[in-house]
């Protein structure tokens, strides 16, 4: 059996002393009404907000400096991370980037792919997107039919990807395709691209969502030309580095804050002295952000130490994503507001919008049932 | 949970291992259910210098820091030992902050006299009030019942002879005990999964192991998601808590292991199928207990409402400094 371990972890007081400033920075903004700190965080695309971020050092921290990174400690990016959620600051535009992109391309990247690209992304001017889904491969990922094929000085990719989050104004983006036909071992063959958005041969249509948002889009690749020093690692490596990106993906706090303004707005509605069942309901929601961050902050931990504790983060990712559904639905029925359609200014459009947005909670980033899945692996039962 | 290097706290878990398989066969444990004192693993215990772990050395301790003690008591737990070592703990712990000596042997706590855990078979009683603790040495039962796990939990005849002024006594008892008893859920957790892993993995049914099939790997995924949470909880509330019981931390383990403890070992039964119904099957042992604790020192609602009226009263945004600390 496989034994989840969350090792405790204590913050370097540089962390907490980068806490207070990440703190007076917000408190700053809001005042100067920059960013509304009632919306959805990670959702809210805001070039502007991260090139602010970018000038203060809190992209890339943890890369080399010569890259234009800040070789910071993993605690340190997550206390920013978590202070910029908690805060509502609006950080979608560089999240992908700095989260999971700029990290491979460190790792796997070409040097001229690393100097290129990894600065830009720090300095939070250079926005990426995630290109792994499909039509007809969303949580079975082995079975992607993009294809690319080798050509001189490159490769040529056709094929079609879906729910690709900010492809319509991200700059680049890393794409999933096979360069091998299928074999026995279904997930070998398969390779990870740089692509340029802009670059002729790529195409990209919005998809919709339920409320008539615009966030993902469908990407099509029509003999779109990536040059060599563009392939992240070795051909045929593609699969080992998804899902080696998963534990960056799935272990943050972005995986049980994303109701974390909504349970701070209520809180708020309710007053300084709420009735019993309010009061429960309140210290229920608190006692399991608690627990969450803690093993959340263990797995900052784990990732410093250069571990990759993927079965942790499902874990993680799981139980907080399963928190985050609970909060609209518990402050629904204790205060006497409707839902409302709109932005999230008021508290009634911020439940709203929470409401809306939960059915993704548990499906972007692996859907709880895979999760579960890859638990039940980790526990030995597969 | 310490700082102390990660072998020396495995040693301490093999010890407990050792004193679990010599000591506390089954018949020793239906025998302290029928109200037979369990000696033998009682003595074993003070042996290897458990008895006493909450304790620093200065007041007869062996030397181990709390979160060591805690993680001791922990595999106590996970072993459903049938004996007052977190009761021993409480006392001891609330005898040192009050000024006074912790005496030799076992001993429990009460604050009323009512369903107080082990009362007439401990050699000594720490009765608190409000603002007052006394230590009692000579007791009359008048009433024995049990908790769901079998453990005696007592009505003491008690009155206080010499108490001794201690601001929020009975305030600090309930911390101790709610932290404890986190602790302990957490170890019991920890076990029930063990047990369903097993299980899972042996039991063929359809011509497979029922721990291949995916609605049982998904129960069993929920519980690890349980038990995991809860560790994290009380392992922080220990943190919190080596110097005095942290209110906040405490609130918050007792309140999330409580609930984990519920969903947790309904799991594990679920997965056992009718053999975790059977006495014969141990895994009642450590349900058993789950289902006592989690009412005992304040049940989950108890926490969650005083966790709530917490952040009511400092007000929303007082709420992310409270979880960062900072």
């Amino acid at each position: 059996m496989h034994e989840f371990k969350f090792e405790p972890v204590k913050m370097p007081a540089a962390a907490e002393k980068l806490r207070r400033e990440v703190r007076a920075f917000l408190a700053e903004e809001t005042v100067r009404g920059s960013f509304e700190p009632k919306r959805n965080s990670w959702n809210t695309y805001d070039p502007a907000f991260s090139r602010k971020c970018g000038e203060r050092g809190w992209i890339g921290m943890r890369w080399p400096k010569q890259y234009g990174g800040h070789e910071r400690s993993a605690l340190e990016r997550y206390v920013v991370t978590e202070e910029m959620l908690a805060g509502g600051a609006p950080v979608g535009a560089h999240w992908v980037a700095d989260r999971q992109s700029g990290h491979q391309i460190l790792r796997y990247g070409s040097e001229r792919a690393r100097r290129e690209l990894l600065p830009r992304i720090a300095a939070g001017t250079c926005f990426f997107a995630i290109g792994m889904s499909e039509p007809d491969s969303g949580s079975d990922l082995a079975a992607v039919r993009t294809r690319g094929v080798k050509v001189d000085g490159g490769w040529k990719l056709s094929g079609t990807k879906v729910w690709t989050s900010n492809a319509h104004r991200a700059h680049y983006k890393i794409t999933l395709a096979r360069t091998a036909p299928k074999a026995e071992d279904r997930h070998a063959g398969m390779t990870q691209f740089i692509i340029d958005l802009a670059k002729p041969g790529v195409t990209v249509r919005p998809i919709h969502n339920l409320y008539g948002g615009h966030d993902f889009n469908q990407v099509i690749y029509d003999d779109y030309f990536v040059p060599d020093d563009m392939v992240l690692g070795e051909v045929g490596s593609g699969w080992k580095m998804v899902t080696g990106e998963l534990a960056f993906e799935r272990s943050g706090p972005d995986r049980f804050l994303s109701t974390y303004r909504l349970l701070v707005e209520s809180i708020r509605a309710l007053g300084k002295a709420p009735d019993e069942r309010a009061a429960a309901e309140v210290g229920r929601f608190v006692a399991h952000l608690a627990a969450l961050r803690r093993m959340s902050t263990s797995i900052a931990g784990m990732l410093e130490k250069g571990a990759q504790p993927i079965v942790e983060a499902a874990l993680v990712k799981d139980v907080g994503t399963t928190f985050e559904r609970e909060v609209p639905e518990v402050f629904r029925q204790l205060l006497p507001t409707e839902p409302t359609l709109g932005h999230g200014e008021s508290y009634g459009e911020l439940l709203g919008m929470t409401v809306l947005r939960a059915p993704g909670f548990t499906i972007r980033g692996g859907t709880r049932e895979i999760l579960r899945g890859m638990i039940a692996r980790g526990l030995g039962l597969r | 949970m310490s700082a102390v290097p990660q072998d020396m706290q495995q040693d301490l878990l093999k010890t407990i291992d050792r004193v679990a398989e010599a000591q506390c066969p089954k018949a020793v444990r239906e025998s302290a259910e029928a109200g037979e004192w369990p000696a033998a693993l009682w003595k074993e215990l003070e042996n290897v210098g458990l008895v006493r772990a909450a304790l620093p050395e200065s007041a007869g301790g062996p030397g181990l820091d709390f979160g060591d003690a805690m993680v001791a008591l922990r595999r106590t737990a996970y072993h459903a030992l049938p004996v007052p070592l977190a009761e021993t703990m409480i006392a001891g712990r609330l005898l040192l902050a009050a000024g006074l000596d912790v005496p030799e042997g076992a001993l429990t706590v009460t604050a009323g006299g009512k369903r107080v855990p082990w009362g007439g078979q401990c050699a000594h009683v720490v009765l608190v009030s409000d603002n007052e603790i006394s230590l009692l040495s000579k007791v009359t039962a008048k009433l024995v019942e049990k908790n769901l796990a079998g453990e005696p939990r007592v009505e003491l005849e008690l009155s206080s002879s010499k108490p001794k002024k201690f601001a929020g006594a009975r305030a600090r008892l309930m911390l101790e005990g709610a932290l404890m008893r986190s602790v302990q859920m957490a170890g019991a957790l920890e076990r029930a999964l063990a047990y369903a892993l097993t299980y899972a993995n042996e039991r063929v049914q359809f011509g497979r192991p029922i721990g291949k099939f995916q609605a049982v790997q998904h129960m069993l995924a929920l519980l690890a998601g349980q038990a995991a949470a809860a560790s994290a909880a009380a392992e922080a509330a220990v943190e919190a808590s080596v110097r005095a019981p942290d209110e906040f931390a405490i609130a918050v383990a007792k309140a999330r292991v409580g609930e984990a403890a519920g969903k947790g070992a309904e799991i594990a039964h679920q997965v056992h199928g009718a053999m975790g119904f059977t006495r014969e099957h141990n895994l009642h042992y450590v349900t058993r207990r789950l289902w006592s604790w989690r009412d005992e020192f304040g049940n989950e609602a108890h926490w969650q409402v005083r966790l709530g009226r917490m952040v009511a009263a400092k007000g929303a945004d007082a709420l992310w400094p409270m979880l960062t600390g900072n």
